[in-house]
């Protein structure tokens, strides 16, 4: 399976490698650089697997000035960078390139400030989602973003993806929690752009940086907002006879005026596959199920329970099966947030992301069903439905080329399916290599260009992450 | 004698915009013309959204509208109310403040990201912006976001043009997200603090999980602004909860049993709950018809008091603060004295002062914006040529938005 393009390295820089390297070094204190090419394949590829390429170098920095250093030096000579989370991305958005320096956060993992009057943290970019949460949790505050990936991505990935989760529903995603970030421009100029104060003046930078997949430059340090942790949670779990009732369910739900923290759908292949890893206690005779999850006081739950329930009713809900306890509330979450580990021993898979207006829900997993139908799949749907935004997990053997590339094909329908029902391509995993070829069926010639454009005030020569985002062929000249 | 241009269509906006480009004469983005401080501003033409007027798309089910940019503020809301829906950042109205008159419109409200109270819990303007259509300097019609709530597919084009001011494009249309409104509202009144105590008091009421959804104090100098001078004596920490009424009532408890540690607690009811906050919003307490210097400056929760106590030791000034401390509305008694309120700024861990109302003379004579540094300003001066390129829009004179 090898059909999305990477740009041809540059000759003259794969020539001078040994002379990089050797700068490099000099740039960097030791062990701060890996280029033995054996040590160089654990970086070649992230969670999009199908696809690998070892990079020239990477640069594991300690310090906000060593990434300067060495952003200095590439742009200086032309050499592509590649920025590295932890490389959980589904998209492709942090495999590197032959001819690329991979900057990797790894090292940059430590909690600088933590500072409950003002309800900020101050971290470096290397440091984990989950770890802010962890660091702030035993005093009653918690980071809202949590991504599924939560316990290995960092909160520099996250900002590169502008990245989501189950609970975003209520508390907005990565670029809704983040109050500034310090970050190395391409010529390696620091800025600290936003900070403790809640907006920032002069145009929103910061906006246009959080979810640029890192190819504006690299964040070093963020500072995110902390919020006091609800007094309690409590999912309630719905199984349905149909999609469609689910889906009805859930937009009478938002239409209510009722805003739960999360509303998960699973359909019935993604029950089973769940429940058989799980055990959490899906029912076996539904063909979809939400979770839908509340918090607040106990009478704040109880009110916003009983009108859901009522809610539910109205469309045939099968089952009903309310959280007695914390143990029980950890079951029902544990089947959903098993879902794609789950998935991945049954089968390979590619998970899509596309979001779609939330009336267009049923109509699209209808859709969704009939492209898979005729390239003779199988899928699993799992999705965050409060939002609309949806992953189909498409399955598939990897050892099968011609299947692989039916996936990618079916996959690429679907997410036309969801951009032509006003749509987008992608609601939180990015556009990476995986979307890149697809971005002319959202965006007209125009308005790509003005995207490109923009990206060209940042980055002029295109040397940061170059082979992602935008299509290879159109760009602005160097 | 300034022309007012005001197109029916995105093509017609364009053919403006070209030919204005050829002739090299500047335009002036106007949306209402509530920040208008005098007619023409300087003489450039005017680019007026007022023709590009209605509700394009409105899904309750789905929380989103989509707008054209001309679109009364108060026909958006008219709509929304009839849902029982609302925009979660409250955005403000400053034509008493300014003594301007216009009307607002929904364009200006994400030209200028004017965001109320409830900005420092819900997110600003920006954060509810999902999408937009815009007519760039060269004439080009561009959509960019869309109409999800979930969506990072290439650029975030839409938050550049929130907070623009008028000063990267022409903003045709804009897709938003909205909010039920909450079934009830209640405010929560802690007298007689001191500034540093009432910071202490909103910090704690902020570490509870008791969902204020607006939290502000009001000085003594100017509680008697507020709901006709029917706040308790003292100074006045308010505290807003918002939702369905059960749980009001039982936050409501949790929160005043807290307070009563600080100072004597009292509730408002909803009605005066709505138009004590949309007075804050609109601040409503320097609306006092002079043209003495106002600034709008937003720093760390905790910095907002120091900020004015190390003023005051200087100069006169009056204050209040929202976001639990961290937008500090300042009025002087004379001068804006930009130098001084930026260095105590910087001194107390950074933030930005943005001088909103002052004398047209001496608005012209102050860095009304927060200079933000070369590495910065190069950057805004690159994007602005990305969408501008001939440098046709000439931002709004007035209030100082020019990038």
């Amino acid at each position: 399976m090898e059909q999305i393009g990477f740009l041809p390295p540059k000759a003259a820089v794969l020539a001078r490698r040994d002379e990089i390297v050797g700068d490099l070094l000099d740039l960097l204190p030791e062990g701060c650089l890996v280029h033995e090419p054996r040590e160089l394949v654990p970086f070649e590829t992230d969670a999009f697997v199908s696809y690998r390429r070892v990079p020239l170098a990477v640069a594991l920095p300690e310090t906000t000035a060593q990434v300067a250093a060495v952003m200095k030096y590439c742009h200086r000579y032309g050499i592509p960078v590649v920025p590295r989370g932890a490389g959980t991305s589904l998209a492709g958005g942090a495999i590197p390139q032959e001819d690329a320096v991979v900057i990797g956060l790894s090292k940059m993992s430590r909690i600088i400030d933590i500072d409950y009057a003002n309800r900020t943290a101050t971290v470096q970019a290397g440091v984990t989602n989950l770890a802010i949460s962890d660091a702030v949790s035993p005093d009653g505050y918690f980071y809202a973003p949590d991504p599924s990936s939560q316990l290995a991505c960092t909160i520099g990935g996250n900002i590169g993806m502008n990245s989501g989760g189950a609970h975003c529903l209520k508390y907005g995603v990565t670029t809704n929690n983040l109050l500034g970030v310090k970050m190395v421009l391409v010529d390696g100029t620091v800025i600290e752009l936003g900070g403790k104060a809640l907006d920032a003046p002069g145009l929103d930078l910061l906006g246009i940086v959080c979810g640029s997949e890192g190819q504006l430059g690299i964040v070093t340090e963020a500072t995110v907002r902390l919020i006091a942790k609800p007094e309690g949670a409590r999912p309630v779990l719905f199984g349905f006879d149909s999609s469609e009732d689910a889906g009805a369910c859930v937009a009478d739900i938002i239409g209510a005026g009722i805003i739960p923290v999360a509303i998960e759908f699973m359909d019935r292949p993604a029950i089973s596959i769940c429940e058989a890893f799980a055990g959490a206690g899906y029912p076996d005779d539904v063909e979809a199920l939400l979770i839908v999850e509340v918090e607040g006081s106990e009478t704040e739950m109880d009110d916003m329970l009983r009108a859901i329930i009522e809610i539910a009713r109205r469309h045939g809900v099968k089952v009903v099966k309310e959280s007695q306890s914390a143990t029980q509330a950890a079951l029902i979450w544990k089947g959903r947030k098993s879902a794609f580990g789950a998935t991945g021993r049954v089968a390979d898979y590619i998970c899509m992301d596309g979001t779609v207006p939330l009336s267009q829900l049923p109509h699209v997993l209808r859709g969704t069903a009939e492209i898979i139908e005729r390239h003779g799949l199988r899928v699993a749907n799992v999705f965050h439905a409060g939002d609309g935004n949806m992953h189909p997990l498409i399955l598939f053997n990897a050892n099968d080329p011609e299947d692989a590339a039916r996936a990618e094909q079916a996959g690429n329908e679907i997410l036309k399916l969801c951009v032509d029902v006003g749509g987008c391509l992608t609601g939180e995993h990015g556009v990476g290599i995986e979307k890149r070829d697809l971005m002319r069926h959202q965006y007209a010639e125009v308005d790509l260009n003005q995207q490109m454009a923009v990206r060209a005030a940042f980055d002029p020569q295109w040397i940061l992450n170059p082979s992602k985002v935008f299509p290879l062929e159109g760009r602005p000249a160097a | 004698m300034s022309v007012i241009h005001d197109p029916l269509s995105e093509e017609a906006t364009s053919r403006i915009i070209r030919a204005a480009v050829a002739a090299s004469s500047p335009l002036e983005i106007r949306g209402g013309g509530t920040r208008t401080l005098s007619a023409g501003g300087a003489g450039h033409d005017i680019l007026s959204s007022a023709s590009l007027s209605g509700i394009v798309a409105y899904n309750p089910a789905e929380m989103t509208m989509t707008a054209k940019s001309g679109t009364p503020l108060d026909d958006v809301e008219a709509a929304l109310s009839e849902c029982r829906q609302m925009l979660s950042f409250e955005p403000l109205d400053v034509r008493a403040l300014l003594g301007t008159g216009g009307i607002p419109t929904i364009g200006g409200v994400f030209a200028t990201n004017a965001s109320g109270p409830r900005r420092f819990v819900a997110g600003a303007a920006r954060d509810s912006l999902l999408g937009v259509r815009f007519v760039n300097g060269s004439g080009e019609i561009v959509k960019a976001g869309g109409r999800v709530m979930k969506n990072v597919t290439g650029l975030d084009l839409a938050k550049l043009m929130a907070g623009s001011f008028g000063t990267l494009a022409f903003m045709t249309e804009v897709t938003f997200r909205l909010l039920p409104v909450p079934e009830t509202a209640l405010t929560v009144v802690v007298s007689d603090l001191n500034d540093a105590q009432a910071a202490a008091a909103m910090a704690t009421a902020m570490s509870m999980s008791v969902e204020v959804s607006g939290a502000a104090h009001l000085p003594e100098s100017v509680r008697g602004r507020f709901l006709g001078g029917r706040l308790a004596d003292g100074a006045a920490t308010v505290l807003r909860l918002e939702g369905l009424s059960a749980s009001v009532s039982v936050r409501a408890e949790k929160l005043t049993a807290a307070m009563a540690s600080f100072g004597p607690v009292g509730t408002l009811d909803p009605a005066d709950t709505a138009q004590l906050w949309r007075e804050i919003r609109d601040v409503h307490a320097f609306a006092d018809g002079t043209a003495r210097p106002v600034w709008r400056i937003s720093v760390a929760p905790t910095a907002g008091h120091q900020l004015v106590a190390a003023l005051r030791l200087e100069t006169g000034v009056d204050a209040f603060y929202d976001w639990q401390g961290g937008l500090v509305w300042l009025r002087m008694e004379a001068d804006p004295e930009a130098e001084l309120v930026r260095r105590y700024i910087k001194a107390l861990g950074g933030g930005h002062a943005t001088l909103l109302r002052a004398a047209a003379d001496v608005m012209a004579a102050t860095q009304v914006t927060q200079p933000q540094g070369e590495a910065i300003e190069a950057l805004n001066a690159r994007i602005k040529e990305k969408f501008d390129p001939a440098g046709i829009f000439a931002g709004n004179v007035a209030t100082g938005a020019r990038y």
